[in-house]
């Protein structure tokens, strides 16, 4: 049988808004499926692994959130997109599962995946003056520099990027989750709290606790490679 | 700095609910009269929109494999043959 890959029908439907591919989907449409599996499943494995430790597992997630999408397909009813609805099941099947296989797991193995949020000042206290200072209390004692005299080309590098990423992978998860559909896929803060089930303000939280974070260390990435660029 | 004014500290944790334009409108006005006169937390604001940028382009660049796809595609012809039987 010819791979349903390369044939044209595939890249005409890779176009279709969600809206049109439902309609498809429903319509027992192959190619909206694969095209719907394309667009969403890379994403949907990386959600998956904030909520369960194990990558196996965090496959067979995804792998039964397809099959419940298919299951339900005939019975969802657009009050949410189609995008959101999907990785609110996924995020609940997740859940549940990372739930369970932290019970399964040795104690060392530590929390449930997204129980580790963290409170607490997102600059650090030393950087500010301190409540009793006779005329700036809480003024910047270290001001932020400013990154606008950075080249643009070192900001973008790949190097830059790639450390956004590292510090993106090391924020506890829910945060993670949270920056990652609202800044690096650009879904709205309507789309993310539908998506996993999360309140509006705890959503801008996790949000303004994920940018801190990395915010803080792009800071110390840019100012040891001006200390290198001086030296 | 009068009572009432925002402090730099403080600011800093109003940022995102700033830019989300989610701060009541009093406290949307004190945020402002700040950055009128702290260079430090204009800087500060800036440095978020630019980490917000950044985080936007920093996507893995080649696309992740999606596990299991052929099994996938069963599901979905059981799944087609049940529809139309």
């Amino acid at each position: 049988m010819p791979s349903t890959h390369a044939t044209p029908r595939r890249r005409d439907v890779d176009l279709l808004d969600d809206e049109r591919l439902l309609v498809a989907l429903r319509r027992g449409d192959e190619h909206a499926f694969m095209a719907l599996v394309d667009r969403y499943g890379a994403l949907m494995l990386r959600v998956a692994s904030m909520y369960v430790r194990t990558p196996s597992v965090a496959e067979e997630v995804v792998q039964e959130t397809w099959l419940a999408i298919l299951e339900g397909i005939g019975r969802f009813e657009g009050r949410s997109t189609l995008k959101t609805w999907i990785f609110r099941i996924l995020s609940n099947r997740a859940k549940t599962r990372g739930e369970r296989e932290a019970r399964c797991l040795p104690f060392s193995a530590c929390a449930p995946a997204g129980d580790s949020d963290d409170d607490g000042p997102t600059v650090d206290a030393d950087r500010f003056l301190g409540p009793d200072h006779p005329q700036w209390p809480g003024h910047w004692a270290a001001a932020p520099r400013d990154w606008s005299t950075v080249p643009d080309v070192r900001l973008v590098s790949r190097e830059t990027l790639g450390l956004i990423r590292d510090a993106i992978g090391h924020l506890p998860d829910r945060q993670q989750q949270v920056i990652l559909l609202r800044d690096v896929e650009g879904w709205s803060s309507e789309e993310v709290c539908e998506a996993l089930a999360v309140s509006e303000v705890n959503q801008r939280v996790l949000l303004h606790r994920a940018r801190s974070k990395v915010r803080a260390e792009l800071e110390d990435y840019l100012a040891e490679a001006e200390i290198g660029a001086v030296a | 700095m009068s009572a009432g004014d925002l402090g730099c500290q403080e600011l800093v944790e109003l940022v995102t609910d700033y830019l989300e334009d989610r701060l009541p409108r009093g406290q949307r006005r004190r945020f402002e009269r700040h950055l009128l006169e702290c260079e430090g937390c204009v800087t500060y604001v800036e440095q978020m929109r630019e980490t917000i940028r950044l985080v936007g382009r920093s996507a893995a660049a080649d696309p992740e494999r999606v596990p299991g796809l052929e099994l996938l595609l069963d599901a979905f012809r059981d799944w087609k043959r049940e529809q139309l039987a």
